[in-house]
């Protein structure tokens, strides 16, 4: 189909618009089974995705499903079906058009499974829970296309491995169901296409021209960034008069709690007056569907923001996008940059704004990425299997299965191509009867193998608890806040539990740029009450802390090598002028350690640049190690370069801790009981399906409910360290958030060159680490102790201290 | 011994670290809301397979604390088993493990909620038992004196760390829940901080058990 209907290029002509040229190209790949569009935000992207379809609907011989549009998004659902019936509308096509995600209303729900719409429009969940119906068949009759929206973004979630399962149970009921899929501009466009791609079928890659490269800088402010800290604070009166001199500038962050403080800042800057907005995913729903409305409508002059923007929405005007703090990662940062600027062929504007001195470095090695073109991205590795086990489950609420078909269609997801047998009927077995070690289990198994070989649920009843647990997207232990109730109960966001735990009533903290007062605790919720006087705690929210990317790592390392950095501002020149000095630049072929004594203690500060999250890692199996050899550590902490370690007894002989084995060997016990990894595993478990978050009827202080999902990993650990949700765990946290992977890299990179230092005093790169977030005591018998000091100084202050004999 | 030792209506009594409480004079040993069985209930009543793992936990946990003792009497404060269906269903090693720790000691199974009824694995069944001074119950009565209870799964939280924890004050003592899947209450509740009187302690269990204020 290449012939667009007259109906449709009259439209266009009267608009006084033109098809772009990939909008063509997507009309004569039309009846390619698999096509992946990469353009530019801004490309007319969703339209060149539509456009088939609006053609071969146009005659209106359609009956039932034609297309589904799969966004990561509610509201970019929402978003495009009123920008697509106005069209429809406008050309008088015949085309019914409708949307289904969580929100929608259980009546319309149940209409759309009856008497589907031509299009319909929504999410990677609410599409697995449409294929969990036993009606799924009659439903999807007829599906011919598919478009994937924000693929690049899915492709590095489980919510696009979900997607993707659910995409093979719809090519095995749509045999000639065509694929599309939309992206942002990638690192490797081919390993997104054999994500999209029914297994082993080819996908054709369609490129847009990427238009005009970016206009991009490092903001020049009058006073010099300081040497440590994120909250960019020096910098605000400079991104006040660029505020001031564009019409809209969105200003990025890369972690919720940076965005409230700068935005907080902002505003005691704020002298004019002028509308600036925050929207991160932690504020309430309700409010950021405000600050959403107001900045369509044009009325907001900047919005301070996090992730919760790189996608999607078509924000209007935005001239100017300021990212603050070093990008971490390139590829984010070219995402981000596109958000400025939504006309096709006109150059986007962007300033990056270093948070500290070390992050100067960090930007320009970014910014000369960016020119290069050189983009990063770490290769995702094969399908998660807690994904797999909950799609089987998925698969039995529709009705019974045969395990060599379901094997077969599940293989032809591009992530699960490499599935083997033994690894499917695992997760098969996990399902079943919970693949405990021991089979104390048969008599209540979850699903059974009927006389004819398939496989069914045992209690029918189990598809609703099923059904509500569906989905891979993991919220931590979050609380809702809002205003005390007879002050007007307002929802303002969400908070950790954790952090709520720390809380005690007339502190003070800020969400959503205000700051409040702890109150109490009523239902589960937290209950403030406004109070701007009292310099407020800094909330932690859940928010991603990303590692940089080995790439711009490498970089950073290739920069110290140069004898002098005419590129650089001067201060930080300067800087590393010093360092060279005293002590010497980190190499990439060598690991450097320098040892000093601070302030009564011993130091030591490894740079491995190994990333926010091996650095971490590093420092636990350190610590470790050293109390071992009697080097009585006392804490840690970690940046993306280095992991500076304080203590009793300087490090003389660096060689036995850097032992691969021994690191191994500290990963699988000390590590195994570390918080990290039961993160981990609640994730997997819940997923799998082996913790509900959603019971039918429930009791609301689910005392009885809930199970601690910690309990459940250490008897595991404990009585079956080989069931399968263990080796999931594993498998997560070694390449998430243990990421051994970079440390084997690492020593690998390195060879056993360790240039120890020793200095008198600290060196200009290890002083910005003295004043990190984060410092990480190192526990060990001091905690009980710690424990008995406290209780016996609260006995003695309460006066009950004689009461207990 | 790792405990806490203090006097209840005159009777002296040990809190241990693992939850458990001891009375030498006695040689009595009281454990609270075992859930006996507790994985295995949740799977008949169609929730997902958890490890099933916890009895023989308890069990072995159990086990290891008489051993510590060497305990003449033992009293099961209610609850021993998730439900009366659980204390059918238990399987063949861990029936044996229970019958190996009941040889040659006076056992007694104090009703529960859960288990009102359980089956019969021998030892001796009371709504609730007067032993010395000391009343034992599964479920605290407001007004009582010299009572020893369990039901709630108290735990205390110090130094951002909750812990399962004893509530002790000059009338009664809540024991925390000994079984291995058991959840606890915060001691901050409602129904506890009205239950107990103003200067209350909770007792830590852990390495070494720790008194602290109850905190409400």
């Amino acid at each position: 189909m290449s012939q667009l209907p007259g109906i449709i290029t009259d439209w266009f002509a009267s608009k006084g618009w033109s098809i772009h040229p990939h909008q063509h190209v997507m009309l004569e790949q039309a009846s390619a089974p698999c096509t992946l569009l990469i353009a530019p935000t801004g490309g007319g992207k969703t339209m060149a995705g539509f456009l088939p379809t609006l053609a071969e609907l146009a005659e209106g011989s359609q009956d039932g499903l034609h297309t589904l549009y799969v966004s990561p998004l509610k509201a970019l659902a929402a978003d495009i079906k009123r920008n697509l019936r106005a069209p429809v509308e406008e050309m008088g096509l015949p085309i019914r058009i409708d949307d289904r995600t969580g929100d929608t209303p259980a009546s319309r729900k149940k209409r759309q499974r009856a008497d589907p719409p031509h299009i319909l429009l929504t999410t990677p969940e609410s599409l697995a829970l449409l294929t969990s119906y036993e009606d799924a068949a009659r439903t999807f009759k007829g599906l011919k296309r598919i478009v994937v929206d924000e693929i690049h973004a899915l492709a590095e979630s489980k919510r696009g491995d979900q997607l993707m399962l659910a995409l093979a149970r719809l090519q095995t009921l749509c045999p000639g169901l065509r694929r599309v899929g939309l992206s942002a501009t990638v690192d490797d466009p081919q390993a997104i296409a054999g994500y999209l791609a029914c297994h082993p079928d080819p996908c054709d890659i369609v490129q847009a021209d990427p238009g005009p490269a970016p206009d991009i800088r490092m903001l020049e402010t009058g006073n010099a960034p300081p040497w440590a800290g994120g909250g960019a604070a020096y910098a605000i009166p400079a991104v006040m008069e660029q505020i001031k001199a564009h019409r809209t500038t969105l200003i990025f962050h890369n972690t919720r709690a940076q965005a409230e403080i700068f935005f907080h800042n902002l505003w005691l800057a704020n002298e004019d007056a002028l509308p600036i907005g925050i929207h991160h995913g932690s504020l309430d729903r309700v409010q950021r569907e405000r600050v959403e409305a107001a900045m369509v409508r044009g009325e907001l002059r900047a919005i301070v923001c996090t992730g919760s923007l790189d996608l999607g929405i078509d924000w209007g005007d935005v001239d100017l996008v300021i990212q603050i703090g070093a990008p971490k990662n390139v590829k984010r940062l070219v995402q981000r940059i596109g958000r400025a600027n939504h006309r096709y062929n006109a150059p986007s504007k962007a300033l990056l704004v270093p948070a500290n001195r070390f992050e100067v470095v960090e930007c320009r090695a970014a910014l000369e990425a960016v020119r290069e073109g050189d983009l990063d991205g770490d290769p995702r590795g094969p399908g998660p299997r807690d994904v797999l086990c909950q799609h089987i489950l998925i698969a039995a609420c529709a009705g019974p299965f045969d395990a060599d078909e379901l094997y077969t269609e599940m293989t032809q997801a591009g992530a699960y191509a490499g599935l083997s047998r033994p690894a499917f009927d695992a997760c098969l077995e996990f399902c079943a009867t919970g693949g405990y070690a021991l089979k104390a289990y048969d008599q209540w198994q979850r699903l059974l193998q009927r006389p004819d070989g398939r496989w069914q649920l045992r209690d029918p009843r189990a598809t609703q608890r099923i059904r509500m647990n569906l989905g891979t997207i993991q919220d931590a232990d979050l609380m809702k806040v809002r205003l005390k109730r007879s002050r007007g109960g307002k929802p303002l966001g969400e908070i950790e539990e954790a952090f709520a735990a720390t809380l005690t009533p007339g502190d003070t903290f800020l969400i959503g740029g205000q700051t409040v007062r702890y109150e109490g605790l009523r239902e589960m919720t937290v209950e403030v009450s406004r109070n701007p006087g009292k310099k407020p705690k800094i909330a932690v929210f859940s928010g991603t802390k990303f590692a940089t990317s080995t790439q711009l790592s490498t970089r950073i390392l290739e920069m110290f090598k140069q004898d002098s950095w005419p590129a650089l501002p001067r201060h930080t020149a300067d800087w590393l002028e010093l360092q060279r000095e005293v002590s010497e630049l980190p190499r990439a072929g060598s690991l450097l350690i320098e040892s000093f004594p601070h302030d009564s203690r011993e130091h030591t500060c490894i740079y491995g640049f190994a990333g926010r999250n091996a650095q971490q890692t590093l420092g636990l199996l350190l610590t470790k190690r050293m109390e071992e050899l009697g080097l009585d550590p006392l804490g840690f902490v970690a940046t993306d370069y280095a992991t500076l370690i304080w203590g009793l007894e300087a490090l003389a002989d660096p060689a036995p801790l850097f032992e691969l084995h021994a690191l191994r060997d500290g990963l699988d016990g000390w590590l195994a009981g570390n918080a990290v990894m039961k993160r981990a595993f609640r994730g997997a478990a819940t997923i799998a399906g082996l913790i509900e978050r959603n019971t039918p009827g429930a009791r609301k202080n689910g005392r009885q409910a809930t199970f601690s999902s910690d309990i459940l990993y250490d008897t595991l650990r404990k009585y079956d360290p080989d069931h399968l949700l263990m080796d999931i765990t594993r498998e997560e946290a070694l390449r998430g958030l243990v990421d051994f992977g970079r440390i084997e890299d690492m020593i690998a990179r390195i060879r056993g060159r360790i240039t120890l230092k020793r200095l008198e005093r600290i060196s200009p790169l290890a002083a910005p680490l003295l004043l990190e977030v984060g410092k990480v005591p190192v526990k060990g018998a001091a905690e009980e102790k710690l424990l008995q000091r406290e209780a016996e100084a609260l006995m003695q202050q309460s006066g009950l201290a004689g009461l207990a004999q | 011994m790792n405990g806490f030792d203090f006097t209840l209506a005159g009777a002296r009594l040990t809190a241990l670290g693992s939850g458990a409480l001891w009375w030498p004079e006695q040689q009595a040993l009281c454990v609270s809301d075992l859930h006996l069985g507790k994985s295995e209930r949740h799977a008949r009543r169609g929730g997902s397979a958890l490890p099933p793992y916890e009895t023989q936990d308890t069990l072995s946990r159990l086990a290891a604390v008489l051993d510590g003792t060497n305990a003449k009497t033992v009293l099961s404060l209610g609850d021993s088993f998730d439900d009366d269906d659980a204390s059918h269903a238990l399987p063949k090693a861990e029936q044996n493990l229970l019958a190996s720790l009941m040889q040659g000691r006076r056992w007694i199974w104090v009703e529960g909620n859960h288990d009102p009824s359980p089956a019969v694995f021998g030892g001796e069944h009371a709504a609730e038992l007067k032993l010395g001074p000391l009343v034992f119950r599964h479920i605290a009565v407001p007004q009582a004196a010299a009572e020893v209870s369990g039901h709630y799964h108290p735990k205390a939280r110090v130094r951002g760390t909750s812990r399962p924890a004893f509530l002790l004050d000059q009338h009664r003592l809540i024991l925390p829940a000994f079984g291995t899947y058991t959840g606890g209450l915060r001691s901050t509740d409602p129904v506890l901080t009205e239950l107990m009187e103003p200067n209350a302690l909770a007792l830590l269990t852990g390495p070494r058990p720790t008194a602290v204020p109850m905190p409400r």
